[in-house]
């Protein structure tokens, strides 16, 4: 059995930080530079930490496989940021950031962490406005916030629809400073594909040069990885095309646990498929709740344009079964209410698979020119994609994977089962329990890059002074370079006949179908016996054009798809062995007559954290208990 | 929806020291729906049956906002549409029949590095030069404290829309980036917090620009290729700051 520590300091929880801040071993400013740090990811959370790190005077690598850290899939983030600034006094507090998150996530967190998050939230806006990011402004120059779900107070901070864009630019841009003055080594275009531990330590990593082919090692004191979600474990999904699992996944087999891998959101306000050509789905961002409502018309057989349905043919289905929150309830909540309408036969548009998200009201009342303003470059997106505009009528929505709670599991100081090993961002399975609040991404990547690690990276570093990295020659170096090239001219060499796209696809169907929305046993028997099955085939009858030795991007497809294979099953697995509904994880012999979640916090107030056997049809299970001093352990209700 | 017949001629290159060539694939059956980048992926799935190499393109967030994507469409960066990137063009801009010539950006300062995907480095030389305010982490003051007016937060979010994908170098005739640059330096030289820097940072920004890239005619060629619709106004805003830069600069100098 693993030992999970989560390493909770002592103390009432508001001091929880202070105290550990205090107690924590420090390395003087003139020692840092002995010290090696390798940061993996370049999005909010490795590009916060490996700047912030370079600023202290550590030497820093970083690593991404994208061509410059600017492209990271933060990028993409819509609709804003949370922090308990309480800027327009509507009762906000750390405390009630605190709760809220908490119970968003189905009181699957821990408290101590969560607590965290709150307190570091504020320093996370000032942090960001004094790098220039161009948050927006109201007349008298203050800044301004939005709602969002899940939240009764406005504690929102955007950058129009590019939230994303402009935190990440924000970081890359100080590290781009650090690269600059020299104090971060920066490889592009180079990803991980294994992880080295030595004696029981992280040692390094290895990697592999996109361009080039090469495979190289790279060794430090300590090792972060902030290499983001697996949502594309589902094919569609709303993330960038190249997000993948293999780093977290590298290390897992070299003894990380994973956490919690069941715990994925379905984001409900995403355009729905249309054809089976279709890359990946877009998220239309959940800002849009504010203003947008959600309806279907109560006769599943109406073909009126919607303008024509009358207000009594409608039902507004989120406001009559959460009337507390409404349009706002928290994502999990609403996507299974979606999925309720469009199984019902109440879906629209063409393939009846959507629900209508309307702003003829919020038109009506606040004047086209607001709603521009507030929401015009997603409408523009809409419109680009389905050809049909929002202003004229309204947008048909369907849930799509979207984020993982789920991740390496790690302690208080973010470090994972391997000592030396930190995973941070939304690779990490940390705060969000079993559902994500919108907004809270973005800032638990920043959190745990600007201020969780640079306080905790010390404790791990200062008893290593006067100590090397290991030399990259060191025997399980050289073994892990020569494991990762065999590995990569194996899928060269398989010679079958579908490429890793196929397989990604049909993996996707199946975790989809079987784990997706909603759950059951059979399900998800059916697909932990049919997902090996279509991993062997994998093996057998892959193919993979071009070589190993020059940019080959079928090869880099094929190596993510294989990690994805024993991710899925761990997910279904993970699925499986949780006999509750809580948040994201819905299973459909545990809900309450009206079809809600039911949690069983007896058996099931815990973090499941899987170690690899070698197996993995075969993972270990082990637990961490959660224990609740704070808040009570309540039924998550909406209505 | 509708199926279209249509005929690419492609730029295949090995790698940067490969002269390339123009490969003519027929691709029947395109659904009008599809997206371009869908369209080439359906051609790659076709290529990976023939047991041909799948043609290599930077991609990756689909919806406009990473700056990966990096197609030129029959001679226009990001093809034909105004404001609109190539992962948002959709192919129900093309009729049946028609002939569509794809390459890369085309510019020294971005080599290619296989088919269509180059190597954009320069762009990071630039921002690592001084497109950047520095305020280290820790120790910023309340964010509220400084009030910024909503037209200045707005004009410099203008500016800092760009994704950085090099339309403007690829659709400019000397393969200038001021438009990129301009975007960068005006982002942070308007706004309170980068006063301090303002103009060290525009002159280290632009001189590190020009080893890299052409010279600026003013085609505003940029300003039509640019998915983000970044006005060259910026250009001008960053010109008149490194004039005074130059003045101010040498006479800080001249102190010293
Ligand atoms: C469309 C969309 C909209 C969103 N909107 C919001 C929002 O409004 N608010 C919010 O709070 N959250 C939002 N989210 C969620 C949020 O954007 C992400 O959870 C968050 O940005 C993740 O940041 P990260 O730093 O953990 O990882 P990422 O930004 O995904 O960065 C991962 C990094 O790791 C690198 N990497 C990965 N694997 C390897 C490897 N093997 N080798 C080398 N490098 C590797 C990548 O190159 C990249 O640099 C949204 C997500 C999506 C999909
Ligand atoms: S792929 Fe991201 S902008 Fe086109």
């Amino acid at each position: 059995m693993l030992h999970l520590d989560a390493k909770i300091p002592d103390g009432p929880l508001d001091q929880k930080w202070t105290s550990y801040k205090f107690e924590r071993k420090l390395v003087n400013p003139a020692n840092r530079r002995k010290y090696d740090i390798i940061v993996v990811g370049t999005g909010l959370a490795g590009g916060a930490a490996a700047a912030t790190l370079a600023e202290q005077g550590y030497r820093v690598k970083a690593f991404t496989f994208h061509d410059s850290p600017r492209r990271a899939h933060s990028i993409a983030a819509q609709g804003g940021i949370n922090a308990a600034k309480n800027y327009k006094a509507d009762g906000d507090s750390v405390w009630r950031l605190f709760y809220d998150t908490i119970k968003g996530g189905d009181f699957r967190s821990r408290e101590a962490n969560v607590y965290r998050l709150a307190e570091v939230s504020v320093n996370i806006i000032d942090q960001m406005v004094a790098q220039g990011v161009p948050f927006a402004r109201e007349y008298g120059g203050l800044l301004d916030n939005r709602s969002f779900g899940g939240a009764q107070v406005s504690r929102t901070f955007y950058a129009r629809g590019q939230t994303g864009q402009q935190l990440l630019l924000g970081v890359y841009q100080q590290m781009a400073r650090q690269v600059g003055l020299g104090n971060i080594e920066l490889h592009n275009r180079t990803e991980l594909v294994d992880v080295v531990v030595v004696d029981g330590k992280a040692a390094g990593i290895v990697v592999r040069d996109l361009v080039t082919g090469e495979v190289a090692s790279h060794s430090a004191h300590a090792v972060i990885m902030a290499t983001g979600g697996y949502s594309n474990v589902f094919y569609l999904s709303t993330n960038a095309m190249t997000c993948n699992i293999t780093a977290d996944w590298r290390a897992h087999r070299k003894g990380a646990a994973f956490a919690n891998a069941c715990f994925t959101q379905i984001h409900p306000t995403c355009i729905p498929q249309s054809d089976d050509f279709q890359s990946k789905l877009t998220l239309m961002s959940e800002s849009l709740r504010n203003d947008g409502r959600l309806w279907v018309p109560v006769n599943p057989d109406d073909t009126r344009s919607p303008d024509q349905v009358p207000e009594s043919e409608r039902d507004y289905f989120l406001e009559r079964r959460y009337p507390s929150f409404g349009n706002l309830a928290p994502r999990d909540i609403a996507s299974r209410a979606v999925k309720v309408e469009v199984d019902a036969g109440k879906g629209v548009g063409p393939l009846k698979n959507g629900v209508y998200l309307d702003f003829s009201e919020a038109m009506e009342r606040l004047g086209v020119d607001t709603i521009r303003e507030r929401y015009g470059n997603l409408f523009e997106m809409y419109e680009r994609i389905t050809g049909e505009s929002p202003y004229k009528v309204p947008m048909r929505i369907y849930p799509a994977p979207h984020y993982t709670m789920g991740g390496l599991w790690v302690d208080y100081e973010l470090m994972t089962t391997i000592p030396g090993l930190y995973s941070a961002g939304e690779a990490n399975f940390s705060d969000h329990g079993a559902n994500r609040l919108g907004a809270s991404a973005l800032m638990q990547g920043l959190a745990d890059g600007y201020f969780v690690l640079p306080n905790t990276v010390s404790n791990y570093l200062a008893p290593q002074l006067g100590t090397r990295p290991v030399p990259t020659d060191h025997p399980e170096f050289q073994a892990a370079e020569a494991a990762a090239k065999a590995r990569y001219d194996g899928y060269v060499a398989i010679g079958g006949t579908k490429s890793p796209d196929r397989f990604h696809l049909e993996l996707g169907r199946l975790m989809w179908d079987y784990c997706g929305m909603e759950r059951s046993r059979a399900g998800l028997e059916k697909a932990l016996a049919e997902i090996p099955a279509l991993h062997e085939e994998f093996r057998k009858d892959l193919r993979v054009t071009g070589d190993a030795h020059s940019l080959n991007q079928t090869l880099e497809k094929a190596a993510r798809v294989d990690d994805f294979f024993e991710l899925a099953q761990l997910t279904c697995l993970d699925a499986l062995t949780r006999e509750e509904s809580c948040g994201g994880h819905f299973r459909v012999e545990h809900q309450t007559p009206d079809g809600e979640a039911l949690r069983d916090d007896e058996h099931f107030a815990h973090v499941a954290a899987w170690g690899w056997t070698g197996d993995p049809g075969q993972p270990e299970r082990n637990v961490e208990p959660l224990e609740f001093e704070n808040v009570h352990l309540a039924v998550r209700s909406y209505k | 929806m509708k199926t279209i017949d249509v005929t690419l001629q492609v730029w295949r290159q090995d790698g940067p020291a490969d002269p390339g060539h123009f490969d003519t694939i027929q691709v029947p059956g395109v659904n009008t729906d599809m997206s371009f980048l869908e369209m080439l992926d359906l051609v790659n799935e076709r290529l990976i049956s023939d047991g041909s190499e799948a043609i290599v393109f930077d991609h990756d967030c689909r919806e406009g906002i990473c700056g990966t994507c990096s197609l030129m469409i029959n001679g226009q960066a990001h093809g034909p549409l105004r404001g609109t990137a190539t992962c948002q063009l959709h192919m129900r801009t093309y009729n049946d029949g028609d002939t569509i010539v794809i390459e890369p950006w085309r510019a020294t300062a971005f080599p290619v590095i296989k088919d269509l995907m180059v190597d954009r480095s320069p762009f990071d030389r630039i921002v690592e030069s001084g497109g950047f305010i520095t305020a280290e982490t820790g120790g910023a003051p309340d964010a509220n404290l400084i009030p910024i007016p909503k037209p200045v937060a707005d004009a410099a979010m203008d500016a800092a829309a760009c994704i950085s994908c090099g339309a403007c170098v690829a659709a400019c005739p000397n393969s200038a980036a001021n438009l990129f640059t301009a975007a960068k330096v005006s982002h942070l030289n308007l706004l309170p917090q980068g006063q301090a820097e303002r103009y060290r940072r525009v002159e280290a920004m632009v001189d590190t620009m020009e080893q890299f890239f052409g010279s600026c005619t003013n085609h505003g060629e940029c300003q039509e290729a640019c998915p983000k619709e970044i006005s060259i106004d910026f250009i001008a805003i960053m010109n008149k700051d490194y004039l005074k830069a130059k003045f101010k600069n040498s006479r800080l100098l001249s102190r010293t």
